[in-house]
């Protein structure tokens, strides 16, 4: 017949479901179909062996001792820091901060960033779909420095108006604070364009990378973004780690936002002076089981075709899209192009927390509520939404358990 | 179907929240509150008109919520009007041990008989705080109006 086309091999989600034991424990007798993994996602035994085989073979503070375990310790922590920095694509090792979590990511450029360099009246453009976490700290800068948030609207599909938010940059814009992903539409926004555009006119960028890391392949040298936040536990990680990516000339411009032990170069009754990035930023004892947790996380995602799980969750969440269009009482709220796996609606006459609660009966774990992100929810005119996330274990048999349920919950409550 | 879902969306609980009683604003309110559930952003607004003997002579309540909090909200301004702030706030303290599944034998039973359709909360530990919101907010408009959460 024809020649072969070129083979792409298709990810199982079946065989890496097994390596995830939770997936395979009921919930009320009926099997779990998890799709809150936009709010955390599972961890596979790998994650968790890592983490355990470290704390029980070469645990000990880092940056520390002189001891043994202190150096296998600050080895496999300096190690966690590199396989980030290939993650992310980033150029340098330094420029990889451990922080406790997306949110800690961004409040450390919010203080050790702009708060200094934020004279009343100034801007700081970010966009409607913001995660609170990307919300709260500029809301800081407004309260307690006269910081002026510039809002930009998303269309009504979702997707993000480049034009607009370059409009938006003016001569006292100090930063650009977007999403990568929303969390609750899953649009994916054209980070390297707006990147270049905010450059164009000098202001820098930061991307809440929480839900991008984990469903687009990031390089954060080639977005040329200068920030990038990033979360352990919704990459199949632990919880109580994050990332912070920055430029190496921001960070070591910037200056600490806690005050601790590591973070410091001398310290006399007199003065401090202070570490180099990323120490300076890392005050305190880190989160190194954690750490040694997310580089297993990350190795787990890349010991796949990173292409294909993504394929993959683009067919689930076209399989969904498609399979809600037979209820005529659901309304989607967000369909951009090329979105990530994140499906969010409206039912008529049902609250998200009633279908929530029914569907969380027939073993289907979805998010309702409003996601931290109370301003897009004013935006699409809702007080919550349902959200189902789906990830790299999910399958189209557990989307029709959701479709089904759902059926199930419009015959009680409707 | 799941009997304990079937019990907490029983038909009097879907008829409150389609068609709460009470439902709208009162103009010549003598306390009201604002309630608020951070959790999922609902929010209601009670208003209630005691007269000098501190009795509930009239009560309305605004808002969007989930079937439970409207059902517990049109529920509850049924039972109270009429009643005094004391008789009110009594009533709230058995409502509590109720949908949190304790002892609610405080109850008259006459009351313990039409707060039943709320008792398959008590099942949905994570639903308590929607069921709980409006007796909060009437609770906090007859002290004076701070805004309530759901707690």
């Amino acid at each position: 017949m024809t020649a072969q086309s070129p083979v792409t091999a298709a990810f199982d989600p079946l065989a890496a479901r097994a390596d995830f034991e939770i997936l395979a424990k009921p919930v009320y007798g009926k099997p779990l179909v998890y799709l809150d993994n936009g709010a955390s996602a599972q961890k596979p035994r790998q994650v968790l062996d890592a983490m355990r085989d470290f704390a029980s073979t070469d645990y000990a503070n880092v940056h520390r001792g002189v001891h043994y375990l202190s150096g296998r310790a600050t080895d496999a922590y300096e190690a966690a820091r590199r396989t980030v920095q290939k993650f992310l694509g980033a150029a340098h090792e330094d420029e990889i901060v451990f922080t406790k979590g997306g949110t800690e990511a961004i409040n450390l450029v919010a203080y050790g960033y702009l708060a200094p360099r934020i004279q009343p009246g100034d801007e700081i453009v970010l966009t409607v779909m913001e995660h609170h976490s990307n919300i709260v700290p500029w809301h800081f800068l407004r309260e307690r420095a006269g910081a002026v948030l510039k809002w930009v609207d998303v269309r009504d599909d979702g997707s993000l108006d480049v034009e607009a938010l370059e409009a938006a940059i003016g001569p006292k814009t100090k930063l650009v604070a977007l999403t990568h992903i929303s969390n609750v539409l899953g649009t994916v926004t054209p980070l390297k364009e707006i990147v270049a555009r905010a450059h164009a006119k000098g202001v820098p960028v930061l991307a809440d990378g929480c839900q991008g890391a984990v469903h687009e392949i990031v390089d954060v040298k080639a977005l040329d973004v200068d920030f990038y936040a990033i979360t352990g536990h919704k990459l199949y990680g632990p919880t109580g780690i994050g990332v912070l990516y920055g430029k190496r000339a921001l960070l070591k411009q910037m200056r600490p936002f806690n005050g601790g032990g590591e973070m410091i170069r001398e310290v006399t009754r007199d003065v401090v002076t202070y570490a180099d990035p990323p120490a300076r930023f890392e005050a305190g004892t880190p989160p190194i089981v954690e750490s040694v947790g997310l580089a297993a996380a990350l190795d787990y995602m890349n010991s796949f075709d990173r292409a294909a799980i993504r394929a993959h969750e683009h067919d689930l969440l076209a399989y969904a899209r498609e399979g809600v269009r037979q209820f005529n009482w659901l309304r989607v709220i967000g369909d951009a192009p090329g979105k990530a796996s994140i499906l969010s609606f409206e039912a008529d006459g049902m609250h998200a927390h009633d279908l929530a609660t029914i569907l969380d009966r027939e073993g289907v774990a979805v998010r309702a509520g409003h996601h931290c992100a109370q301003p897009l929810m004013e935006r699409f005119g809702v007080v919550s939404t349902t959200r189902a996330s789906f990830a790299l274990y999910n399958t189209r048999a557990e989307v029709d358990v959701l479709l089904e349920a759902l059926a199930r919950a419009r015959k009680i409550l409707g | 179907m799941d009997d304990t879902l079937r019990e907490l969306y029983q038909e009097v609980i879907l008829d409150h929240s389609k068609h709460p009683r009470h439902f709208g604003k009162l103009d010549d309110a003598t306390n009201t509150a604002q309630g608020h559930n951070p959790l999922c952003g609902d929010r209601v607004t009670m208003y209630l008109k005691v007269d000098a003997d501190d009795r509930i002579q009239d009560i309305a309540f605004e808002g969007k919520g989930c079937a439970i909090s409207q059902a517990s909200a049109s529920l509850m301004t049924d039972m109270i009007v009429g009643r005094t702030v004391a008789e009110a706030e009594k009533l709230m303290g058995g409502f509590l041990h109720l949908v949190k599944g304790e002892d609610a034998s405080g109850l008259d039973p006459d009351d313990r008989e039409r707060l039943d359709v709320m008792a398959g909360v008590s099942a949905f530990p994570m639903r308590v705080k929607c069921a709980t919101l409006a007796w909060h907010t009437m609770k906090s408009a007859l002290e004076g109006g701070a805004a309530a959460e759901a707690v």
